[in-house]
């Protein structure tokens, strides 16, 4: 089993979309959780943001990435020639 | 079944279920319609149940199997839709569904950790494990650390590790089963731990996995519905708007207003408030007053102080004019008082704490780390971070939640599942926070300021089930209800949302029946992860690679039964904080597995010993970390950098990250099989590929 440099590629390309939405949950996660107490001020519909973000805001995020990812990554696949066959 | 394309089974499954949550709702009608008809609440208990229990043992029965991929990964033909929703019944567990609202209407924006932490975990699972391990396709976690690391001693830590974590997590599943039986059922805990324990193996004993499976997707529909009807009840009632997330944005800002009053001691309700706990102040001072006489005068003190009580009494009897009451009482005072110096250490430090903690003012809901200096709150805002961090990684890291990755038909798939997974979780999670909101103001307006000759029913009827529940006592004699005067206890949110709604009994009934289908899955799935890792990893893999299947079938099964029995067992005994061992769990699983899991896919320089050095260095120090810091040990030692034990796993998995890559680089890189098996599991698929698939 050889690796091609097309393999590499897509290898690369994973990691790359991987990091990219690593970055964005801990944004979300851990910046705004450490600044919480100065993002309190401005309101989103009716909520304080800290509030709405660890309430709502965040948790919608999190779905949005994992789908982002299972979308883009099934892409992949096919373009690099590395997709299961269909049943 | 076996000739069945898989769109076939897809549609028929979603047949079947559209089937059964109808099925399900005119079972709710029904009860309904008994209840108008008259029939007592108990018996409603009863019916709720019993139906559900033997629904599941049905779907139990009927999925049974002898076939082991059908047994350990329910034959790797489950699609991405119904995975994500057992995955979300085996995710939600007894402390979610019961304890999540009532830990966010207790401590407001800092109980959104729980939320955020076991939401963003499969980010994590999305990321950096789910498609790798379903490539890989085995049966269990050890099995992924022993193709990836060689040998057995990794395969033994993660087997030991998964034993330890589930086993913890377990305990707090059988609790809750334990507890809504007993609550809902008039039988005592003990016996409705082992009641519902019957409820727990009926559902994986004939059919493992597979099994289980099946009876998790009905489990979490009956536990969604069950969530959702009275918080959007609620809402309809409150703001008039059926979408709970969005209303209370609305009912936010108005409890806001209304702690602001309530804190104010120039208003009316403020300066009742303020009286309130003047009162507690003074107790608190009293408590600690008698603390410090006890010090001083040991002994001798508590002697005085015994004698001067039953002078009291014996003065009262001498006189002929006394009321009978008043002897009975001053009786009842001295024979109360504490009977050495060890008893009255504890009670008064007790009455201390418990007054002290009426003492403050209220805390703003929506306020991220209230603290009374910069320090306290920078020391919440550490500790919520970390407790986040602990709660992700540990989703990424629980066994029971990955394996169920293996049962999906192919890579695809399990990207996909974890999405529906996620969603199915978001569901419950995101209305949560809105319950707790609702319910707070409810509380804050209706039951604040309402008279104590007619609380709502809901009220009395729980303070008389479970003081600890809910308690409310007139302290300043005003016959005006404050809030410094209630006392709720968490998990009574949940359950008692369909009466603050006016709902009627059958939503109650249906509620528990959530509850205990969130119990159920999750300790079902515990379970099995359990009996697996002992019949698999360590009968089949390490002593008796040659079994028949039959008889590694049995000794699953027979394992099943024994660790059923003796986690019930444990359980009964009640030990710990349920909260406190949930967290653990996390905490342990995050330390043992995570560095491990993921740098094997992520760092082919990653080898044996790396996993050796990191997995118990990992483990070891969150069990060090947490025996010498949490109460329950006795050990008391002090805090690292003020981090609380149930994050320990925040040290566990450094350590983790730094042994893994210390041990690697110290010694050879693997072998060149273990380097192509690592692109084996990169690459959904690679022509002239490896197989690892067990079938």
């Amino acid at each position: 089993m050889q690796l091609t440099e097309k393999h590499k590629q897509y290898w690369q390309k994973n990691l790359r979309l991987t990091g990219i939405l690593l970055v964005i949950w801990f944004v979300v996660t851990f910046v705004i959780g450490w600044f919480a107490r100065d993002l309190e001020s401005f309101t989103i519909i009716g909520f304080p943001f800290s509030f709405y973000m660890g309430a709502q805001g965040s948790l919608i995020i999190y779905v949005l990435i994992i789908w982002y990812y299972a979308h883009a990554m099934n892409k992949l696949d096919i373009e690099y020639g590395v997709h299961e066959g269909d049943e | 079944m076996a000739t069945q394309s898989q769109a076939q089974f897809y549609s028929s499954l979603k047949k079947y279920y559209s089937f059964y949550t109808g099925g399900f709702i005119a079972f709710v009608i029904f009860v309904a319609i008994l209840e108008q008809l008259g029939v007592p609440n108990k018996i409603l208990g009863y019916i709720f149940l019993a139906a559900t229990v033997l629904l599941y043992a049905g779907i139990g029965v009927m999925a049974r199997t002898a076939d082991i991929s059908e047994y350990y990964v329910a034959g790797r033909r489950v699609p991405a839709l119904f995975n994500g929703m057992a995955t979300g019944a085996d995710w939600m567990s007894a402390a979610s569904f019961i304890g999540m609202a009532g830990t966010l209407y207790l401590s407001g924006y800092d109980g959104l950790a729980f939320v955020l932490g076991w939401t963003g975990g499969y980010c994590l699972v999305a990321l950096l494990l789910a498609p790798y391990l379903r490539k890989f396709g085995q049966f269990t976690i050890p099995d992924f650390l022993g193709a990836r690391y060689g040998g057995n001693i990794p395969r033994s830590i993660g087997v030991f590790a998964a034993i330890l974590c589930s086993f913890t997590y377990v305990i707090a599943q059988i609790y809750g089963v334990g507890l809504i039986t007993s609550r809902f059922t008039g039988l005592e805990f003990g016996i409705g731990v082992f009641a519902g324990l019957g409820g727990i193996l009926v559902c994986s004993f004939l059919g493992g996995m597979r099994a289980v499976t099946w009876t998790q997707v009905a489990q979490y529909i009956i536990l969604i519905v069950a969530y959702m009807i009275p918080v959007v009840w609620l809402s309809v009632k409150q703001t008039g708007n059926p979408v709970p997330q969005i209303a209370y944005g609305y009912v936010l800002e108005k409890v806001t207003a209304r702690e602001k009053v309530l804190n104010d001691p120039t208003t009316i309700d403020g300066a009742r408030e303020a009286e309130v706990r003047a009162i507690f102040k003074q107790r608190q001072e009293a408590a600690e007053g008698k603390l410090k006489a006890l010090e001083t005068g040991g002994a001798t003190y508590l002697a005085e102080e015994k004698g001067k009580l039953v002078q009291v009494a014996t003065d009262l009897k001498a006189n002929p004019d006394a009321d009978p009451k008043a002897i009975e009482a001053a009786d009842k005072a001295a024979a109360d008082y504490p009977a050495d110096a060890a008893a009255a250490k504890k009670a008064w430090t007790a009455a201390a704490g418990a007054a002290k903690a009426k003492t403050a003012p209220i805390a703003a809901h929506a306020e991220p780390f209230a603290g009374k200096d910069e320090a306290t709150r920078n020391n919440k805002r550490k500790n919520f971070l970390a407790l986040v961090l602990c709660l992700m990684v540990g989703t990424a890291a629980l066994p029971h939640i990955l394996m169920r990755y293996y049962t999906t038909p192919s890579v695809k798939e399990a990207r996909k599942s974890v999405f529906w997974s996620l969603f199915f979780i978001f569901l419950l999670y995101f209305t949560a926070p809105a319950l707790a909101v609702l319910a707070k103001f409810d509380v804050y307006t209706l039951l604040v300021g309402s008279n104590f000759s007619d609380l709502p029913g809901w009220v009395n009827a729980w303070a008389a089930v479970d003081k600890t529940l809910m308690s409310i006592t007139d302290i300043n004699k005003d016959g005006i209800v404050q809030l410094a005067e209630i006392t709720i206890g968490g998990d009574l949110i949940v359950l008692a949302t369909p009466e603050i709604a006016g709902l009627p009994y059958v939503i109650t009934g249906l509620v528990a029946a959530g509850g205990l289908a969130a119990a159920l899955s999750t300790a079902d799935g515990l379970l099995l992860t359990i009996a697996n890792a002992l019949s698999h990893d360590v009968y089949y893999k390490m002593i008796n690679p040659h079994a028949a299947t039959t008889r590694r079938l049995n000794i699953s099964k027979g394992l099943l039964l024994i660790v059923a029995v003796f986690a019930a067992y444990v359980t009964s005994l009640k030990p710990g904080d349920i909260l406190f061992l949930v967290g653990a769990a996390f905490s342990l699983a995050a330390s043992a597995f995570f560095p491990a899991l993921a740098l094997g896919v992520f760092w082919k320089r990653a080898n044996k010993w790396g996993a050796i050095l990191g997995m118990s260095g990992g483990l070891g120090t969150c069990m060090y970390y947490m025996y010498m810091t949490y109460p329950f040990f006795g050990v008391n030692a002090p805090l690292w950098w003020d981090i609380n034990p149930i994050s320990g796993g925040l040290f566990g998995m450094s350590v983790g990250f730094a042994g893994v890559i210390i041990g690697s680089l110290l010694t050879a890189a693997p072998a060149k099989d273990i380097q192509e098996l690592v692109d084996h599991v990169r690459y959904p698929n690679l022509e002239g590929d490896i197989r690892t698939e067990a079938a």
